[in-house]
């Protein structure tokens, strides 16, 4: 995929890197082409295991570290110092009478029947909660003045205890970020030393939990953030690379580093956003309008729906958490994010067998150490990747490029003792049941997303990456009623790959509480140009004069519900007109989810969110895929062929050799470095012109019959 | 796929696990659409498939253990008044009877029989709690069921695809919310349509018939996962008692628990008579929470169905309090219902040696705050100027320890509701929230101690007097400790200014007032003085317990900031 050096908006040699909790993938994009490489991370200082990448990297590619002219950069750090809490010793200054608030959380049990859960512990812990006296209340009015001495006498306190962040979180600072900015002006004056993050500036919106939540999480990762991304920059510009850096988000936008040291929560789950922001170029590559993107690793798997190319969005996110993945066992933050579903579910994943005699599969995972029972470093327990090879979907000769050598009587050994045995099923047999219990539960878990955002799944396209999604993404798509399937090239590296086809973006959020009875359309405009001006002073040093786009939309719901939807509104000066204008929209919105509206029911308007965005790169269509003959396979393989319920002798097709317009009839497997298609005997697959496997499903089994 | 395909028992897994999403998808249509704050804040709903002989197959997990088997049981009664062989497709179903249904006229069930070409094949169900029935609203102020509200029969809702208008209009014309109740009727009736497309997609993607192999399995499978559970326990009879403040009197639960080879069997002789007001419980939500309770400790993972909810059978004799006879007030049935599963926790800890939690607030300490004209006592010159609202949001004292831990702070238990932020509850309506914090030494002193409450102090912005219709308990009867454990803090309601207020019914605070509520703290379990110095010195440092109470409670002693070891060694000694 060479770029094109004609077009004006081509940004040249682009480099990207994804600092991952195993591997740290590397990805450059120039005139001569893509070029890729995955070195170990270096948990300790990452930026090591960065640099030395990129000297590999740029090594393969003969090019200088000066001619780089965009690198883009991805990080889990800010995630991993949340879940090992090994972020700064913080504290949260509130309103009196609220510091427990951040514990008190929903005051909820997120399962119903187990009595014995933890909740996840807050970030700062409730002696470092301080409160001072103030108040305001839901309109930016003050109803107590900020009493200063109050916040004066915490100092001392703050000082001994060595606190290196500050979170200011005031009750209503959404509405009126006064206090909150008097409070800040005194502790920078006390406490030089101190980052300090307002949660007026990190997360101005209404709810005071997930507010207080994510100014926590905020101040928590600044100062290891700032560390690493100083010494980052000072260490490539050493270097000789003087390009702009960006950082990539989990809204799927670019943004300065600048931007990264002040907001460092909004660079939590850029990779999984990366392979999304992939799965939409594939989108838009091959003309897909509505797609259903498939990564799944090691560990877990992620979902996201892709309409429009445009990865779906929200602003709540949830991080670290600790039971079984289960929504509400982690810290909420409230942030720009891509969304999508995660579950426990990966090649890693555990599978055992219920008081019911049912398979379980994950979310424990045996992980790389001591990984699944057939990599022979002690693992006993068998995962779904040991499933994978009892089948016969993995060449165990051929895993991870021959880099791993697997013991498929290792799997065999585990499947049968764990499984086989208690529930009286022979080897193949259990191991294809922990191969249906992994694409159910992935399948239901795609069903119930949809549902929540008011989606068919069955006309989509899947796009399947990551190391274990092109095994077991053709069964997904029948269990989905899916037709197609596509496995794009570089899967391995998807999500800095990804990171190259992101525009650079920013979005601001405001709550400013307003029924559509009384619409104040005055008040709005002044509101939209101040986000305006506040977004574009974030994007427009790093867009350089590049035409930029605005997105607007409003939080609505009818008076007196619990949840807001997103609804898209116009991007210009608004009239009193717009009232109708404004109830229409949200009623088009509030049918497409839930398929009706509510007549005579008053509407309000809690948040306001604008984004401003570049372009992404442009995208280069694949031309249609031409007749092409019978693949040639490259040897044969034992696979079990769920259809017949036996292993059948199945061609193996070695994907570098595969030529454009190529065709192959399920069963079959296309075997590459990083991972395996398994081509199901539901499916026929092709080679489309740009290198992507593209299944097809043959006449499904009713209309066949 | 026949029954003879080698793979037979993995498919059976799948479609349970299927079948299982179906009805979860069922319930997310009904909470993401549903109007009245329990339903989206509390999930107050629920949502199950049936087969033809009525049996549940599979019910969501949802935030309301009320629902567990009553859902289960109304779909008999539903099939008592209208055989599945009389039904046709397109006809729906409902009814709000307690009796027959979740336990008061708000909760709505709606039963629709699934059709697969000409044949019916399963039944899906859901309840949701609506806004409003009419009456007196929700409150435990009535003295007869006739005065809480509209009454629905068992009757069709639709017949053969035919709305029954004529019913919808009676709705309409005697509910405060018409818009928003019909509203989650015609969601209910929405979510049974989702549940049973779901259902005909997977029975044409597994070529079967119908549910009679499916369910089978599932029940039986179900049912022998239980009773090997209750097996793990000792067998025996265990009676357990509990005191609760009730409405104008206190009120016990007595409950005796007979664990046999393969059944659970709860009888509540010996509690005390239904209550003159709205606290009493039909049978059915006794049953549902007693469920609850054991299903809790006994068999946490075994999913609700006709088979796993055989193995519990509660019986109490009629006109006690906990089988309230018609026409007896039931609208909040679950100030009482509510704190069932802490007699059932009663109960197994014998039967478990020691496994199970302390006693905790159990009951929702939910503020429905409502001010203006009609729904506050007071000056109505004052109260014509005042903006007319009202809200609820659900708020919770601390949870009993917990065998190998201390009881989780202001958290529900055994509802599943979440709270509602301050900030939109003052967005809303003209109220202030000051105050939102734990209680300091409400949890039960123990070897693991009681979560905490909280305290809330609330007051208007307007200079107006505003109302609470409270349902509160555990104020003269605190959450009891167990094996040594002490008892959590009891609860108070009470304003700024003195003024009494009572646990149940509507009050008023008067204008520059403020309600303060503090919620009771969960029980302690085990002796607190065996409670590791460093536990209690760290919830010292974090406010949760007072130096005093830590050298009272734990004879853990604290001087100038830093422990006193020999004071302690000898207070502990």
């Amino acid at each position: 995929m060479a770029t094109q050096k004609q077009n004006p908006d081509q940004r040249g040699v682009r480099l990207a890197v994804d600092i991952g909790g195993t591997f740290t993938d590397l990805a450059l994009e120039s005139p001569q082409g893509r070029f890729s490489h995955k070195i170990l991370t270096t948990p300790r200082a990452p930026e090591q295991g960065v640099m030395d990448g990129i000297t590999i990297l740029l090594g393969k590619a003969k090019i200088e570290w000066s001619a780089i002219d965009v690198f883009v950069h991805g990080t889990t750090l800010a995630t991993n110092a949340i879940i090992e809490r090994k972020g700064s010793p913080t504290a949260l200054i509130t309103t009196q009478g609220f510091r427990d608030s951040l514990e008190m959380a929903y005051e909820h049990r997120f399962e119903q029947y187990d009595v014995m859960i933890d909740k996840p512990p807050p970030l700062v812990p409730r002696q470092w909660r301080l409160e001072v006296t103030e108040r305001m209340n839901s309109r930016g009015t003050v109803l107590i003045p900020l009493d200063e001495a109050s916040a004066q006498a915490l100092v001392p306190q703050l000082k001994a205890a060595g606190i290196q962040s500050l979170a200011i979180g005031l009750l209503h600072s959404y509405a009126n970020p006064a206090h909150e900015k008097r409070l800040r002006e005194i502790f920078a004056a006390a406490l030089p030393e101190v980052s300090i993050t307002l949660s007026s500036d990190v997360c101005p919106e209404m709810r005071e939990y997930e507010r207080f939540s994510t100014t926590c999480a905020n101040a928590y990762v600044q100062p290891v953030m700032a560390g690493y991304l100083g010494r980052l920059e000072q260490m490539i510009r050493a270097k000789g690379m003087h390009c702009p850096i960006y950082l990539i988000t989990s809204g799927g936008g670019l943004t300065t580093i600048d931007l990264a040291r002040r907001y460092p929560i909004r660079l939590v789950e850029s990779g999984p956003a990366g392979g999304a922001i992939l799965a939409a170029r594939v989108a838009n590559e091959c003309g897909l309008d509505k797609v259903l993107s498939f990564d799944m690793g090691g560990t877990t798997a992620k979902i996201c729906l892709i309409d429009d190319f445009v990865p779906q969005q929200s602003r709540t996110f949830e991080v670290a958490r600790q039971y079984r993945f289960q929504k509400g066992s982690g810290l909420p933050l409230r942030i720009p994010v891509i969304e999508m579903v995660e579950i426990g579910a990966g090649g890693g994943s555990i599978a055992g067998v219920d008081e019911m005699l049912r398979i379980g599969v994950g979310p424990e995972s045996a992980a790389s150490e001591p990984g699944p029972a057939c990599y022979g470093r002690g693992g006993t327990k068998p995962t779904v990747t040991d499933a994978d090879v009892a089948l016969g979907r993995i060449d165990p000769a051929r895993f991870a490029g021959g880099t791993i050598s697997l013991k498929p009587e290792r799997s065999n050994d585990a499947i049968a003792g764990v499984i086989g045995k208690p529930l009286k099923l022979d080897d193949i047999e259990a191991a294809f049941g922990i191969c249906e219990v992994v694409e159910e539960n992935m399948a239901n878990a795609a069903r119930v997303h949809a549902v929540e955002r008011g989606k068919e799944l069955s006309d989509r396209t899947l796009i399947a990456f990551g190391g274990a999604a092109p095994l077991h993404a053709a069964r997904l798509a029948e269990k989905l009623g899916i037709d197609s399937v596509i496995v794009p090239t570089g899967a391995g590296v998807g999500s800095a790959v990804g990171f190259l086809a992101a525009p650079v973006g920013y979005e601001i959020v405001r709550s400013r509480y307003m029924t559509l009875d009384n619409f104040d359309a005055s008040q709005l405009n002044a509101l939209f140009k101040t986000m305006r001006a506040e977004a574009a002073e974030v994007v427009e040093p790093a867009t350089r004069g590049r035409q930029l786009h605005e997105h607007r939309t409003a939080d609505m719901r009818y008076r007196g519900q619990g949840h807001e939807i997103a609804v898209t509104v116009p991007v210009r000066a608004y009239t009193s007109n717009d009232r109708e204008l404004f109830h229409q929209e949200f009623e088009k919105a509030y049918a497409a989810l839930f398929g009706r509206t509510i007549p005579d029911l008053g509407v309000e308007i809690l948040s306001w969110t604008l984004r401003l965005a570049d372009d992404p790169p442009p995208v280069v269509k694949a031309p249609a895929t031409p007749k092409g003959g019978k693949a040639r396979s490259s040897g044969k393989r034992q696979l079990f062929d769920p259809a017949q319920a036996r292993m059948v002798s199945v061609p193996v097709y070695w994907r570098p050799d595969l030529a454009p317009g190529e065709t192959i009839e399920g069963p079959a497997m296309i075997t590459e470095d990083e991972t395996s298609t398994f081509v199901s005997s539901a499916f026929n697959a092709t080679i489309n012109p740009i290198g992507y496997i593209v299944l097809q499903r043959r006449l499904r089994r009713a209309e066949a019959a | 796929m026949s029954a003879n395909h080698p793979l037979s028992p993995i498919h059976l897994q799948i479609m349970w696990d299927r079948l299982i999403a179906v009805v979860e998808e069922q319930a997310q249509t009904l909470i993401r659409t549903g109007f009245s704050t329990s339903v989206r804040e509390a999930g107050d709903v629920s949502a199950g498939v049936f087969d033809l002989g009525g049996n549940m197959l599979a019910q969501a997990v949802t935030g309301t253990p009320g629902h567990v088997n009553s859902m289960a049981k109304s779909v008999g009664h539903f099939l008592n008044r209208f055989p599945v062989a009389t039904m046709k497709e397109g006809d729906v179903f409902i009814t709000n009877d307690p009796w027959k249904g979740t336990g008061h006229l708000h909760d709505f069930t709606v039963l629709t029989p699934t059709f697969r070409r000409g044949r019916p094949v399963a039944l899906f169900a859901s309840t949701a709690h609506v806004v409003d029935v009419g009456g007196r609203g929700l409150t435990a102020d009535a003295r007869q069921v006739y005065e809480e509200g509209l009454y629905v029969p068992i009757m069709r809702l639709a017949d053969a695809g035919t709305v029954n208008e004529t019913l919808l209009e009676i709705v309409r014309s005697n509910v405060r919310e018409p818009v928003q109740v019909v509203g989650d009727l015609y969601s209910l009736v929405a979510c049974n349509d989702t549940g049973a497309k779901r259902l005909l997609e997977m029975l044409d993607e597994f070529e079967i018939d119908g549910l009679d192999r499916l369910g089978g399995h599932v029940l039986e499978r179900s049912k022998e996962a239980a009773i090997q559970a209750i097996r793990a326990i000792t067998p025996g009879s265990y009676k357990y008692s509990l005191m609760l403040d009730g409405y104008d009197k206190p009120i016990e639960l007595v409950a005796t628990m007979t664990i046999g080879n393969d059944e659970i069997v709860v009888d509540y002789s010996g509690t005390s008579p239904i209550s003159a007001y709205g606290i009493n419980v039909p049978l059915c939500y006794t049953e549902a929470y007693s469920s609850f309770g054991i299903k809790c400790l006994v068999f946490p993972k075994v999913p609700n169905n006709a088979g796993s909810l055989s193995v519990v059978r509660v019986t109490a004799p009629e006109n006690c309090i906990l089988n309230a006879q018609h026409p007896a007030p039931v609208a909040i049935r679950h100030a009482t219902g509510l704190m069932l599963p802490d007699v059932m926790f009663g109960c197994l800890h014998q039967a478990t040696n020691g496994n199970a939690p302390a006693e905790g607030a159990s009951n929702l300490w939910n503020l429905m705050l409502m001010g203006g004209p009609g729904r506050v006592a007071g000056d109505p010159a004052l109260l014509t100027k005042a903006t007319p609202f009202n809200i609820m949001s659900f708020h919770s004292g601390g949870m009993g320890a917990r065998p190998g831990k201390d009881g989780l702070s202001a958290t529900a238990f055994p509802s599943g509701v979440k709270n509602v932020a301050v900030e939109i509850t003052e967005a809303v309506a003209p109220v202030v929230v000051w105050r939102k914090e734990f209680r300091t030494d409400s949890g039960g002193a123990g070897f693991y101690r009681g979560g905490l409450g909280q305290t809330m102090e609330v007051s208007l912005l307007e200079d107006a007097p505003f109302a609470l219709s409270a349902t509160f308990e555990r104020i003269d009867n605190p959450p009891k400790g167990r094996a040594g454990g002490q008892d959590g803090l009891p609860g108070v309601v009470r304003t700024e200014s003195g003024a009494p207020m009572k646990a149940k019914g509507h009050q008023t605070i008067g204008r520059g007032d403020r309600l303060i509520v503090e919620m009771p703290g969960g029980g302690g379990l085990g002796d607190a003085r065996q409670r590791a110095v460093a536990d209690v010195l760290a919830d010292i440092d974090a406010g949760l317990v007072s130096v005093e109470a830590a050298a009272r409670d734990y004879g853990v002693v604290v001087k100038n900031g830093a422990l006193d070891t020999a004071a302690t060694e000898k207070k502990r000694a």
